[in-house]
Order: structure tokens, then C-alpha cells, then sequence
């Protein structure tokens, strides 16, 4: 059974802040597709399309029948522990901090055997429920969970090592102004954030739901224009080494692509609002953030941006916005690289249309902003990478991979 | 007038016998500035960006990119701004006549009304009044609207509701009327525009706009320090940026008052 985590105590101002280590890193090109498995979340095995057994871990060539058409595809995730060893001095430095350290060998209920991390809670000769995550290196690892739920299950020491919990964790959320951000705040909090850091711009100027935002508590309202270069250094002059988890809720639409626009002004607009918000908010806080990346219970731990999934393909209708939202989607693959030292995630999370003004003239299904806070939180828990939010998402990522020729042709409409 | 009086009145600058008071705020990205329904064009906010600042990008000096748009922070309006001024000939901040740029000034203290009231109009018997009390408005002067309004916080200052904006400003007559019956070389104000807050619900709608400009004459807002300048006298240097075909610029505002 695991020990509920205690709120963490103030620091110790007279000790260094430990830096960030970081789990072994390489893995072979075809050990990728763990990666992207645990990216979204999904348990994905490698299969023999031959002779249709599973194999583990990355292969060439079917260790049954040799064939090397071998596929990732999703696999039964049950699984039992055969046997279980605690690694008490490990020589790699990121263990050797997390020591004692406990690992397993799992037998499959499909086939193969797994090394994998474990709960605390898993038991030798129990079943056991296995996951592919990201571990600090961004790297996928296999982890083993009991097969149900168990008491404060999510406190697991290793288990927090894999995800971004906001549990006792302090969160920015960059924009206030808007539902999304609004339920972004309420769902962060209600999911254990010890304070909610939310940004305003234009202060001066009232918007829905201020009066309900003031009302809660653990809730700071601080002044935030992300696309002022000097708003974001001056939050983060005050607020940068207090900040685990950003979320940025930067909200700029507008419809149009670029024939039937005059000029830049919205462009530019877009751009400052998306892009350079982005820049402002990743040089003004990443770097306290990479840096604190082991700062004990309350560590630095993930930046989530939410993306259109037309950042993947261009929906003329909201042509430079696709174009903007095209650019973040780029950028956040730079800070994923430039924060993965500090063993900080960056989750992005891709909608359709959201049902919120802009969208107005956007026939249904539209993304909730309820259902993008939920899954904001839902990720960090589970550690993930990328998060496609909706019915519309998922459906432009398939098509996307399907025949992008296609998908263009179908957007354009 | 002969050169001397002009030294002299350098030498009284410098000595400080004629007070330079300043009316402009400080350009920066937290003021306030006017706000449309979003579907149309916005004003870009003011935004500044290092390029270096005694560092690797430039070791010894410190510079800005700065970025805004024509009526942005303590601005002027030229003629040009608005569509009863666009045929006019130099109708915009570059081909303006420079002598317009320096005038006297009245100030018509509408503070307290305006502290009782957001939506105070300035009307022609209030002027009338004020003209009983220090004389006919001469041509060619500025008429300042005083309301204090630059006292209060952004919040307030922008006085937005759901209807709009709450600020203080003139009614079409008294508009009107300095501009043809006092000759009125421009109006300004202390809030974000020259009209009234609910000025787009008058008749015309923002007739300080309307007429200002359709007679080829000036505004000013977004000022400060109003409280510091004498009801008469005070002499007005507002030289807007020279923006090609600007229909306003930011400025630096600064009023010359003579000892009394």
C-alpha cells in the first residue's frame, strides 16, 4: 500500500537545488514505436503478421518464425510478475537518487516477457496491468500497475517519476480570460494544484466569468500578456521558480485565409498572440523550469500547450490560423528538446473547433472547453505526450495518416 | 515680435519662471487602449522589445523595437482620422502646418460633474459659463475638457460595461459650436477618446470626431496633469510624429504656463 505524498514543506534556502539527472537515453530506431505508443498513451507490442506472436522487446525479425514483417500494433495490456528485484545501488545517477528502486519481470498473458518498472503495489505471482510511459528522458519504458485500483495508487513514488500529477504541484495557466482557461483553472485545482497561477491581460478590460475566478481559492490572478515581452519576464521575475506546470491557454482565433483578408493586422495578430506568446512564455519560464526538474514532491514537471489539430493540416476556412497554430505545433517540438534535460514534458494537446465564439458558424461536434480542461489533466496524470481531444481531432490525425493528399482536398471547402 | 522675446522666453523656460508641464502619459503596454467590437480592426497595443541591453546582442548599449499604433497612449488626432476630414487638403500628420503644432490653451474644469457622473457631456451653456467667468474662447486655442478622469486606475479609467464604455466627453451642440462659432484650432480630453464613452449613440455619432476633423482641426486624449494648468494662458506644443499620411501619432505633450 502506498503512503499518501505530504505537501511539500518550504525549502531549505541553504541547500542547492539538485539538478535534474536524466535516465539512460538510447534506444535503437525500431524501439521508437514503444515511444509512440507511450506518447498517446496506448500499449503497443510489436506482432508477427506471419505467425501473429507478439514479441518483445523491439525486433528485427520474428523470434518464432523469423519473418520480419513485424508491426506495433495495440496489445492486451494483462499481464502477471514473475519475479521482482530491488535495484538498492544502482550505478546510473538518476537511479542511484531514486534508489531503492524496484523492477520486475512480467510475464504476458500474450506472450512475451517484460523488464518493466513497478508500482509499489504490484505483488510477485499477482496480475498485473502494464503501460508504456515516458520517463524523464522522454524515452518509453514499461511499467507495471496492479490490476485494479489500490489506495492513494498515484502517489507510487516511480509512478510520479513517469507523470506530471499537479498534485501539490503550482500551475500557470497563461490566459483567464477565456472558458477554456477558466475550466482549465477549476479542473487543475479540483485535481489536487496547490495553486493556480492564472494570467489576465488588459486587467482594465472586464470579461465572463472574472467574478467566479476571484471567488476561488488556491486561484492568483496575476497580470499576463504573453505576447509583451516584458509582461511574461516581469510574471516571471516574480512567479518563475514557483511554476511546475504551464499551461499555456493562449486563445486567438479567427476565421479567413488569405484572399478574403486585408492585410496583416490579424496575421499579425495571430502571431503575436500564438507564436510569439509562446516564445515569451518558453524564454521567460523554461529555464527555471529545466533547471527544477528534481525539486522533490512540488518538481517542475510539464508545459501543455492546446493546438488546433489544423496545425497538422490547413483548414482554409481559418487558413492563417491553421498557419499560426502550424508554427506552435513546430516550436513546441523545439522546447520539448530544449526542456528535456530538466526532465519536463511538453504535452500537447490537439482539438477541432471549440465550442466557443469564434467558432460560431462551426456546425457541431465541437470540443467542449470542459472536455479539453479534463483531458489537460487526465494527460498530466498519465504522464502522455500528445492528446487528441474529440471526435474531430482524431478523425483529421487519421486521415492525415491515411492520404494527406486527400485530406487536403477535403478541407478545402 | 523680435528675437529677444524669444530668448527671453527660453531663458524663463530654463530658469523655470515658465513652468513646462507635461500632459502625456507614459507609453507603455498597460494603458489602456480604445477597444472596438473585436470583428473590426484593433489597434496594435504598444509593445516594446529589447534588441540589446549591455549584452551578448550588443555590449555596450541598450535599444528598443518599439511597436504601436497611431492611437495608442497620449495621441493626436489628425483630420484625416475620420471620414468628414478625408478630402481635406494636409489633412494628416505629415503635411499638417507645423505652426499649428504650438497654440494656447483653455481649460474648462468639469472635474466634479464628471466625478458625480461617467457619462457627463460638456454642453454650451457650461462653456458659456465659463466664458462669463474668463472671457470669449479665442480662435485658434485648444479647448481642454478637465475631468480628472487621469487620476483614476486602468479599470476605471477605461470604464468598460456591457453597454460600452462609461467615460466623460462633449454633446454635438457645444462640438459644433467651437468649431464654427469659436474657431477652435482642436479639443482634448483626458480619457482614451475625444468623445464621450457613448458618444456612438449621439447624434452625429462621435461628434467631436465628426466635426473636429470635417473642419480640418485637431484632437488630443489621453492626457494628463490638466489640474496644473490655468483656466487660460497656458500655451500647448503637441508635435505628432511625422507618420507618412498618419492619421495621428503618440506624442510628448507639454504645456508652457507663465508665472502669474
Amino acid at each position: 500500500m502506498i503512503d499518501p505524498i505530504k505537501p511539500p514543506r518550504r525549502k531549505n534556502p541553504l541547500l542547492r537545488t539538485r539538478l535534474p539527472a536524466s535516465p539512460p537515453r538510447p534506444r535503437s530506431r525500431t524501439s521508437h514505436g514503444f515511444t509512440r505508443a507511450a506518447a498517446e498513451g496506448r500499449f503497443m507490442l510489436q506482432r508477427c503478421e506471419a505467425c501473429g506472436s507478439f514479441a518483445y522487446p523491439a525486433r528485427e525479425a520474428c523470434p518464432s518464425c523469423l519473418s520480419a514483417d513485424l508491426a506495433f500494433v495495440d496489445a492486451p495490456r494483462r499481464g502477471m510478475l514473475l519475479a521482482e528485484t530491488t535495484a538498492r545501488v544502482p550505478s546510473d545517477v538518476y537511479f542511484r537518487e531514486r534508489a531503492p528502486w524496484r523492477i520486475g519481470l512480467v510475464k504476458m498473458d500474450c506472450g512475451p516477457t517484460i523488464v518493466a518498472h513497478l508500482h509499489g503495489d504490484c505483488a510477485e505471482g499477482a496480475a498485473i496491468c502494464m503501460s508504456l510511459q515516458l520517463d524523464k528522458s522522454g524515452q518509453a519504458v514499461a511499467f507495471a500497475h496492479p490490476e485494479g485500483d489500490t489506495p492513494n495508487m498515484a502517489d507510487d513514488k516511480q509512478w510520479r517519476e513517469m507523470t506530471a500529477d499537479p498534485k501539490f504541484r503550482r500551475v500557470l495557466v497563461t490566459n483567464g480570460r477565456g472558458v477554456i482557461g477558466q475550466e482549465a483553472v477549476a479542473a487543475l485545482k479540483a485535481a489536487g494544484a496547490k495553486t493556480v497561477f492564472v494570467g489576465v491581460a488588459e486587467p482594465w478590460r472586464p470579461f465572463a466569468g472574472e467574478e467566479r475566478l476571484r471567488d476561488q481559492d488556491g486561484i492568483e490572478i496575476v497580470t499576463l500578456d504573453a505576447a509583451d515581452e516584458k509582461s511574461v519576464a516581469d510574471l516571471a521575475a516574480d512567479i518563475g521558480g514557483k511554476v511546475d506546470i504551464l499551461v499555456n491557454t493562449t486563445e486567438y482565433v479567427r476565421p479567413g485565409g488569405l484572399l478574403d483578408r486585408r492585410g496583416t493586422s490579424i496575421a499579425r495578430d495571430e502571431i503575436d498572440q500564438a507564436y510569439l506568446g509562446f516564445i515569451n512564455l518558453a524564454q521567460a519560464f523554461g529555464p527555471a523550469m529545466r533547471m527544477r526538474g528534481a525539486d522533490g514532491i512540488n518538481s517542475s514537471a510539464a508545459w501543455v500547450n492546446i493546438l488546433s489539430v489544423y496545425a497538422l493540416a490547413n483548414w482554409p476556412a481559418f487558413g492563417a490560423y491553421s498557419a499560426s497554430q502550424a508554427a506552435c505545433l513546430s516550436l513546441s517540438h523545439c522546447l520539448r528538446a530544449e526542456l528535456r534535460p530538466g526532465g519536463v514534458k511538453v504535452m500537447n494537446l490537439f482539438t477541432g473547433p471549440v465550442d466557443t465564439e469564434w467558432f460560431q458558424m462551426v456546425p457541431p461536434p465541437k470540443v467542449a472547453p470542459r472536455a479539453i480542461a479534463q483531458a489537460i489533466v487526465s494527460g498530466l496524470k498519465g504522464g502522455l505526450e500528445e492528446m487528441y481531444v474529440g471526435d474531430v481531432a482524431e478523425e483529421i490525425r487519421q486521415r492525415l495518416a491515411a492520404n494527406p493528399k486527400a485530406l487536403e482536398r477535403e478541407l478545402d471547402r | 515680435m523680435q528675437s529677444k522675446n524669444l530668448l527671453e522666453l527660453a531663458s524663463a523656460i530654463s530658469s523655470g519662471a515658465v513652468r513646462v508641464v507635461d500632459l502625456t502619459f507614459t507609453l507603455s503596454p498597460d494603458f489602456p487602449v480604445i477597444v472596438l467590437p473585436p470583428e473590426f480592426g484593433q489597434a496594435a497595443p504598444v509593445r516594446i522589445q529589447e534588441i540589446s541591453r549591455y549584452d551578448g546582442r550588443g555590449p555596450a548599449w541598450y535599444w528598443n523595437n518599439v511597436t504601436f499604433g497611431e492611437h495608442t497612449g497620449t495621441h493626436f488626432d489628425a483630420p484625416i482620422h475620420w471620414f468628414t476630414g478625408k478630402d481635406l487638403p494636409n489633412n494628416a500628420v505629415d503635411t499638417m502646418p507645423p505652426k499649428d503644432m504650438i497654440a494656447p490653451a483653455c481649460v474648462i474644469d468639469c472635474s466634479s460633474q464628471a466625478a458625480q457622473n461617467p457619462d457627463f457631456l460638456l454642453t454650451v451653456p457650461i462653456v458659456e459659463a465659463w466664458e462669463a467667468k474668463h472671457g470669449r474662447i479665442p480662435e485658434r486655442n485648444w479647448v481642454l475638457l478637465r475631468t480628472d478622469w487621469s487620476k483614476k486606475g486602468w479599470r476605471d479609467y477605461a470604464n468598460l460595461r456591457d453597454d460600452g464604455a462609461h467615460t466623460p466627453g462633449p454633446n454635438p451642440e457645444v462640438m459644433k459650436w467651437l468649431v464654427e462659432q469659436r474657431g477652435v484650432i482642436g479639443f482634448g480630453t483626458e480619457t482614451i477618446g475625444t468623445d464621450a464613452g457613448q458618444a456612438g449613440h449621439l447624434e452625429p455619432p462621435y461628434p467631436a470626431h465628426h466635426f473636429l476633423h470635417g473642419a480640418g482641426r485637431y484632437g488630443l486624449q489621453c492626457l494628463c496633469n490638466l489640474d496644473q494648468l490655468p483656466a487660460t494662458g497656458a500655451v500647448v506644443v503637441a508635435s505628432p510624429l511625422k507618420i507618412q499620411n498618419g492619421s495621428g501619432s503618440p506624442l510628448r505633450v507639454i504645456a508652457l504656463v507663465a508665472p502669474t
